[in-house]
């Protein structure tokens, strides 16, 4: 992941787009994406309901969130599941590590988490004489690369086989090159086999955590779940403070809603519920279930009822899947671990505006994203709010860095198009100046960008307002 | 389904800032088309912007600014047919939340009660009939973002142009997706932009049309501009320049 301060997204974009191997595999990963959500929500009033249902869920999980915590603290604790809170990664790394310590692990085998990505647990790890496998098979690829996830769900979409096949060849010991698919496969099961063997931990992340069970739920494709927390003799979950739910009957139609809207499947080949370590008697299991709750800045995003909003989500990456501007770009570009529509409200929140408002400047307001999010997260009005504190130096705005791209530039810009659009006889006057004189315009700044790619726009020799009073229509 | 008033004897239009400088015919024609209907039209000299490029991009007191002179000079009880998916987007679901705890709360809510997209005006009020006059056309049709997704309008669209009887309507492969318009975006991210629009002409080219209608001049100015710089011989109309032009005499 890049470092916020070397973050240069306007070359990254430029970057990106002229890859166009990278722009024809994410066209044809996202279409196939896009057309299995639909055919799994063939019911257009079923998936409405469902989504409504989804929203009502979230907004009445995060309205009690504190409660939630507490309860969910409780119940795991009662079920043998030992829980530690973090205020930050830094923390939450420190709880992990001092786990493993106690174990003496040195293999720890992950299953897939956004939230130890946001830790940036392998790292910290490895500076500790740690080993940190990635066991999904598209975090095997890209960590055997040296690369962070340009996707949430399929964090190496940006590769195709071909690419694949040379890593495998290059960076497994004893790995022959094939493009085959199901050769490659076999390759990854067989290392990754040997792997859950010899682990002395497991991290897994939570995908819904239900307060009134203790029950930690974790969907995934590829039975390496199931490996990281069932084989090693200790397991540990980490999961945002935002992934707790109330009850258990929830569970169902918002795990309908995921595996629909993330891959387009009615469910997935696994779907784990844990709630306790192996109790006695039992013959598999971790003897140790230990799960970590993180903050790291969203309790500030709860804080404000309508920021709150962005905790709704479910991690399902389908605003991505149908985002004009990410399936151009691919995940790498925004430079930050949550891209696409979900990562340009997200990310400036939790890295601060300074940091990493900039992305909320790359949308068109489509309104794709909403159209599609399982639990209606509003996206495009909250691109705006992001874009306005961006601009607000006030105590009103609540985003960490407020008012960072405050400039007279374009105060001044938004100002004097106030007064032309709020004064009729102003307006008329350079509307028919544009008319006259808009070919001369030198093509610097807005018109320079805009000429790049597209011809200069002609202004009409009259307005509308000219030519309806010659023809008369009435003004009142 | 939404219940619709019947038909009014007056409306008034609201022009936009873009088809006021650069299309003005556009919006000529889509007041021929209403009068032709036996409406009186009323256009207010002192309208100008819906607020939108403001509101868009961070500038939410200008943009109140602006939208407050449309409330003001928009102030009768009459509908207000907007020849644009995306401006009637704004006036009718960003207005409520734009004036949220203002002065002007309820007059603004009461105004988005009155606004209509001229394409969703002209079919479900107006129920209009168009006899087709012109010689056998195809055209390609492009869905504005916000008249899609905002307005849900398309269907009416479409429903006009297929009262067009010599007029064969081609889709768009990727008719859902986005011409990289998107205002100030535009020239923000004009490497962005310019990807996706150069992909929505590709799909215009491919369909075989020569003429590409759409009822948000926004995105026509976005295209038309990419069709010129890449010196592709497809002509852009806004749906009433279109539908006049087709029914006229």
């Amino acid at each position: 992941m890049a470092e916020p301060a070397r973050f240069d997204f306007k070359q990254n974009i430029a970057k990106a787009l002229k890859d166009n191997q990278l722009r024809n595999n994410l066209r044809s990963a996202m279409d196939g994406l896009r057309v299995k959500r639909q055919d799994v929500f063939d019911d257009a009033l079923e998936l409405e309901e469902l989504r409504r249902y989804g929203n009502a869920v979230k907004e009445r999980a995060l309205s009690r969130l504190p409660q939630l915590l507490e309860q969910l603290e409780q119940k795991c604790t009662q079920n043998g599941i030992q829980v530690h809170w973090a205020e930050t990664t830094d923390e939450a790394n420190h709880i992990v590590l001092e786990i493993l310590q106690r174990h003496k692990a040195t293999l720890l085998v992950k299953g897939k988490s956004m939230v130890s990505e946001e830790m940036h647990l392998n790292r910290f790890l490895a500076r500790h004489g740690i080993e940190a496998l990635e066991t999904d098979l598209g975090e095997f690829i890209i960590q055997l690369d040296g690369e962070t996830p340009s996707h949430i769900i399929v964090p190496a979409v940006h590769k195709n086989k071909d690419q694949i096949a040379r890593t495998f060849h290059a960076k497994i010991p004893g790995a022959p090159y094939t493009e085959d698919v199901e050769a490659l496969n076999r390759i990854a099961r067989a290392t990754l086999r040997e792997k859950f063997k010899a682990g002395h931990a497991g991290l897994s992340g939570v995908n819904f955590a239900v307060a009134e069970t203790g029950t930690l739920c974790l969907v995934e494709n590829e039975g390496n779940g199931r490996m990281c927390t069932t084989v090693p003799p200790v397991h540990i979950a980490v999961m945002g403070i935002e992934k707790v739910v109330e009850k258990l009957e929830e569970i169902p139609p918002l795990l309908r809603l995921l595996t629909g809207s993330a891959t387009g499947q009615r469910i997935t080949t696994y779907f784990n519920m844990i709630t306790s370590p192996r109790n006695s008697g039992e013959k598999d299991g971790p003897l140790e279930v230990h799960l970590i709750l993180l903050d790291n800045g969203r309790s500030r995003i709860y804080a404000d009822p309508k920021l709150r909003q962005t905790l709704y989500c479910i991690r399902c990456g389908t605003c991505l899947n149908h985002c004009p501007v990410y399936t151009r770009l691919g995940g790498h570009a925004y430079g930050f671990l949550y891209p696409g529509p979900i990562g340009k409200i997200l990310m400036p929140q939790i890295e601060g505006l300074p940091a990493a408002g900039d992305l909320a400047t790359a949308s068109t307001l489509c309104n794709a994203c909403e159209e599609v999010c399982p639990v209606r997260i509003p996206i495009p009005t909250l691109i705006r709010r992001v874009r306005n504190e961006s601009y607000d130096a006030s105590d009103a705005a609540a985003m960490p860095g407020h008012g960072y791209r405050r400039n007279l530039m374009e105060i001044i810009t938004w100002k004097t198009w106030a007064l032309v659009n709020s004064r009729p006889a102003l307006n008329r006057l350079i509307i028919k100046l544009a008319g006259r004189l808009g070919r001369l315009m030198p093509a610097i700044g807005p018109l320079k960008a805009w000429t790049q790619v597209r011809s200069r726009p002609r202004f009409a020799p009259k307005s509308l307002h000219q030519l309806i009073r010659e023809k008369g229509v009435p003004n009142d | 389904m939404p219940l619709y008033p019947p038909k009014p004897d007056k409306v008034y239009f609201f022009g936009t800032c873009i088809i006021d400088a650069i299309f003005p015919r556009a919006g000529l024609s889509a007041i021929r088309l209403l009068e032709r209907e036996g409406i009186s039209v009323v256009f207010p000299r002192s309208q100008s912007c819906c607020g939108q490029p403001a509101f868009n991009s961070g500038f939410p007191d200008e943009a109140r600014q602006v939208a407050r002179r449309q409330l003001n000079t928009f102030n009768r009880d009459y509908p207000v047919v907007v020849p644009s998916g995306s401006c009637a987007g704004m006036m009718k679901h960003h207005y409520p939340e734009l004036f949220a705890g203002d002065r002007d709360k309820e007059r603004a809510f009461r105004f988005s009660g009155r606004v209509f997209e001229l394409g969703q005006f002209l079919t479900d009020v107006l129920k209009i009939r168009l006899a087709d006059h012109g010689n056998p056309l195809k055209v390609a049709w492009h869905s504005s973002c916000h008249a899609m997704r905002e307005m849900g309008v398309i269907k009416n669209a479409k429903a006009l142009l297929a009262q067009l009887a010599n007029v064969q309507l081609t889709e768009l492969e990727r008719e859902y997706e986005c011409c990289g318009f998107g205002g100030t975006f535009a020239v923000k991210h004009p490497l962005i932009s310019g990807a996706m629009v150069r992909d929505k002409i590709d799909d215009i080219v491919q369909t075989g049309a020569k003429r590409v209608i759409s009822g948000d001049c926004g995105c026509l100015l976005h295209i038309r501009g990419a069709l010129d710089k890449c010196g592709l011989d497809v002509e852009t109309q806004h749906l009433a320049e279109f539908l006049w032009e087709r029914t006229n005499g």
